[in-house]
């Protein structure tokens, strides 16, 4: 618990991030310095970016982002340079090579693959024939009888019926017009 | 004493729990009325008994009985009131026992209002329940419980997390468990429909109010959450695509799917086993909730308890309930047979599009989630998957789904002819695109962000509008009309028209956001995004159990003065912890957003303030929303089916007990 505290004490109460005397002068480098910290992880941190994060070593890197924007690197070179230092866990989007194809991938592929399902199940569905209209079996048809006997026998009320769709209006005619 | 009553009351929930799950199920099977019989006696019975260990638990919290491990770790007699009992549950232990008495309560529920059940579904849906509920006591019991006791009671506590220590953060948890567990009902009626082999328009019907409920609780529940990340943390995020966020928001979507597809099995019979794999899985996802926010085998900001052995059970009861579902449904599933026939086009279709969609946004949620994990598991490379990714990945879906949402409402059963659906739609499209062109026009320069958000929000709500003005049909007196609407009409539009609501406020906050941080001193005046701020004050002073840098920043517009607004930043000597407490003018059209930071050296203040525009719209559209799930389930053929019960009960209730 103790150290559970601490760790939220260190982390998780961002009094401050990015602070004043680490801003540069030139706002278009500064701009350029936001964005890259907000995809940089503070590796102290539990998910944060360096960007949010007050941890001492996030305002380093953040510093060191801009010690190279001043430099003349470009946004790849940042990047490249504090993935050499740090490895591939520094970058909270992942990279798009080797196995993380299958990370970016899943979504698309997953969307693919549930609309091919879905067209075929409503192309049986709608070439399917009506089981609903068939009709009660004889056992079920009693059962039903027995139930109206007794419901007309308890109550004389006027009940709406309960398994009724919601109006649709202005809908007539849609099942004729259809070919 | 009353612990030790309140830990009785705990290990009896467990056995009249084991009970429960053994009893009816067999009843059931053997047609036996009076084991099946067992099931609602014994739900209410494990109901009074777990919510007298919780109430227990909270006397023990509310009188500081620091005797008791879990109080002496998490309280402290300086806390305020409010706390100490919000304190019950600002803790794995206590949490536990709060998830547990949902998991009973909603049982209650069942056995309290399902007489209008079958009584063999009823018997095992009970009986499921009972198992969950049986699995998570014995979790409890075996490895967190909460009524351990500590020999010699120290003086005083430990205080609770002062993060915690919030209005918004106190009723975040209990909201997310009504969620949560609320699934865990749907659940059960979904594997007593396997065990049973029927699934029909009643059996949707049945569902559907419980996944509406746990639906409408975890979207409050999510909102509260993110508001308090919004005003706690001291930068105004309101989400960060945080594991533990991410295990709230996987049932979220899941949970609008089968909302959805339930609609479909109640009114048309169709979709009858994606529908119950939809609410397996739902409730599996919960359970990954439990997990990742317990085990600590994702890194997050707020996993509480992090513990191996306690995720190692955590798994078992995961991959018992999940696997013993999915191989019951591989079993069942082809029993259920669909019924309603339907065209290409038509509303089932679109539910099926949307279904397609939310199942697919929390496949990438969950992929993105558990990447790090499987990325070193099996291709040995240590990653972070962050926001960035997620940005990227998810946002797309929300998109598409916003820009079909409106078409499907208009959409009629069985079979639709999309060029009518789309014409009713024509001049509400017309008004959204022009809206966005307005915003494209005078942001100039900026992201598309804005102007895309604009256009969905728009369209999402005036497709409401034409929802409901649609359906009042022609001629005179289409005002009336549409006051007498179902109920359900009016929730599904609320919803939608919140949806979008809620994309306007996060489009518009991130699109036009002003930050800005500098160095002020006291009396100094600065302007930000054509509002003046003056720092007046900054003082120190004492709160309950805190010490305070309270500051006072004027707020001026044109030259009038609109607020005075005092951000703070707090210390708990106890925890030994700073919060920040941020302070903020609400505006409907923007926030205005001010922290104040550290003493420089030179005798001024770091001052960071944001101008957040449209904010307020994020949380507004998700309170839409719940309320929309509120008008949904008070729809009138829920409370005719509830009043039915009841009077059929009147007359023979003899028979019935």
């Amino acid at each position: 618990m103790k150290r559970l505290v601490l760790i939220l004490a260190l982390l998780a109460a961002p009094v401050w991030a990015v602070e004043p005397n680490e801003i540069l002068d030139d706002p278009k480098l500064e701009e350029r310095a936001r964005d890259l910290s907000k995809g940089l992880r503070c590796l102290v941190c539990r998910n944060e970016s360096i960007d949010e994060s007050h941890a001492d070593l996030a305002r380093d890197l953040r510093l060191l982002v801009r010690e190279r924007l001043v430099a003349g690197d470009s946004d790849a070179d940042v990047i490249d340079f504090v993935v050499a230092r740090y490895g591939e866990y520094v970058l909270l989007k992942p990279q798009t090579g080797g196995s993380n194809l299958l990370l970016w991938a899943a979504g698309p592929l997953m969307l693919l693959g549930g609309a091919a399902l879905a067209l075929t199940y409503v192309r049986r569905r709608s070439a399917a024939q009506p089981v609903g209209e068939v009709g009660l079996s004889d056992e079920e048809q009693a059962r039903l009888d027995d139930i109206l006997k007794r419901r007309r026998a308890v109550a004389s009320c006027n009940r709406p019926d309960l398994w009724s769709d919601t109006p649709e209006h202005p809908r007539k005619g849609e099942d004729r017009e259809r070919v | 004493m009353l612990n030790e009553l309140g830990h009785f009351a705990l290990i009896l929930a467990f056995v009249v729990a084991c009970a429960q799950s053994v009893l009816p199920m067999v009843g059931a099977y053997k047609r036996w009325p009076g084991w099946m019989a067992v099931a609602e006696p014994a739900a209410l019975l494990q109901f009074a008994l777990t919510l007298m260990a919780f109430a227990a638990l909270t006397w023990a919290f509310v009188t500081s009985d620091f005797s008791l491990r879990l109080v002496w770790l998490n309280s402290h007699t300086a806390k305020p009131m409010l706390y100490k009992v919000t304190g019950v549950w600002g803790n794995h232990e206590g949490s536990m026992l709060l998830w547990v008495l949902i998991v009973t309560l909603f049982g209650a529920f069942v056995a309290l209002l399902g007489s209008n059940l079958p009584t063999s579904l009823r018997a095992r849906v009970l009986s499921v329940q009972g198992m969950i509920g049986a699995a998570f006591f014995a979790f409890i019991l075996f490895t967190s419980n909460p009524f351990l006791r500590l020999e010699v009671p120290p003086f005083d506590g430990q205080d609770l997390n002062p993060l915690l220590q919030d209005p918004g953060l106190a009723f975040h948890p209990p909201f997310l468990y009504l969620g949560y567990v609320g699934l865990s009902m749907t659940f059960s009626f979904a594997v007593a429909a396997l065990i049973e082999g029927r699934v029909d328009a009643a059996w949707g019907r049945w569902v559907r109010p419980y996944t509406l409920a746990a639906w409408m609780f975890l979207t409050i529940g999510i909102a509260l959450g993110s508001w308090w990340a919004y005003y706690e943390l001291g930068w105004g995020g309101f989400w960060f695509w945080d594991p533990v966020e991410n295990a709230s928001f996987m049932p979220w979507l899941i949970a609008a799917a089968l909302l959805h597809s339930a609609v479909v099995v109640e009114k048309r019979e169709a979709l009858k086993s994606w529908t119950i794999l939809l609410a397996i899985i739902a409730f599996g996802f919960s359970m990954i909730g439990a997990f990742i926010t317990r085990s600590g085998v994702l890194t997050s900001v707020h996993a509480f308890a992090t513990d191996p052995e306690r995720g190692m059970f955590l798994l078992i009861i995961l991959a018992v309930f999940m696997g013993g579902a999915l191989i019951l449904f591989a079993a069942r599933a082809s029993v259920m047979q669909a019924k309603g026939v339907f065209g290409v086009s038509s509303r089932e279709s679109m539910l099926l599009v949307n279904n397609i969609l939310l199942g697919v946004a929390a496949f990438v949620v969950f992929v993105g989630t558990i990447w790090p994990l499987v990325a070193e598991l099996f291709f040995d490379r240590k990653l972070s998957v962050g926001a960035p990714f997620f940005d990227l990945a998810f946002t797309p879906f929300m998109v598409l789904l916003g820009l079909v949402l409106p078409v499907g409402t208009q959409m009629p059963w069985k079979r639709a002819k999309l060029g009518r659906a789309v014409a009713q739609l024509r001049l509400a499209f017309v008004v959204c695109l022009a809206l966005a062109a307005l915003v494209w026009a005078m942001q100039s320069g900026r992201s598309a962000l804005g102007p895309v958000g604009m256009f969905l929000a728009a369209w999402l709500v005036a497709g409401s509008v034409v929802d409901l003005w649609s359906r009042t049909g022609r001629g005179g007196g289409r005002l009336g009309r549409l006051v007498r609407l179902p109920r359900a009409d009016w929730g599904r539009a609320v919803a939608h028209g919140g949806l979008g609501i809620t994309m306007a406020g996060i489009a518009g906050m991130l699109a036009w956001q002003v930050e800005d941080i500098r160095v002020v001193q006291i009396g100094e005046s600065f302007e930000v995004a054509g509002h003046a701020y003056t720092l007046a004050d900054v003082h120190q002073q004492d709160g309950p159990n805190y010490r305070s840098t309270f500051a006072e920043i004027e707020v001026r517009k044109d030259g009038r003065e609109i607020a005075v607004l005092h951000p703070e930043k707090r210390f708990y000597p106890v925890a030994s912890m700073p919060t920040t407490e941020a302070a903020i003018d609400n505006g409907v059209m923007r926030d205005i957003y001010v922290v104040i930071g550290d003493p420089q050296g030179d005798g001024g203040w770091a001052v960071r303030t944001y101008y957040k525009p449209l904010a307020n719209w994020i949380w507004g559209g998700a309170i839409l929303m719940a309320v929309g799930g509120g008008l949904s389930l008070s729809d009138r053929r829920y409370r005719v089916a509830a009043g039915a019960a009841r009077r059929r009960r009147a007359p023979g209730q003899v028979a019935a007990e």
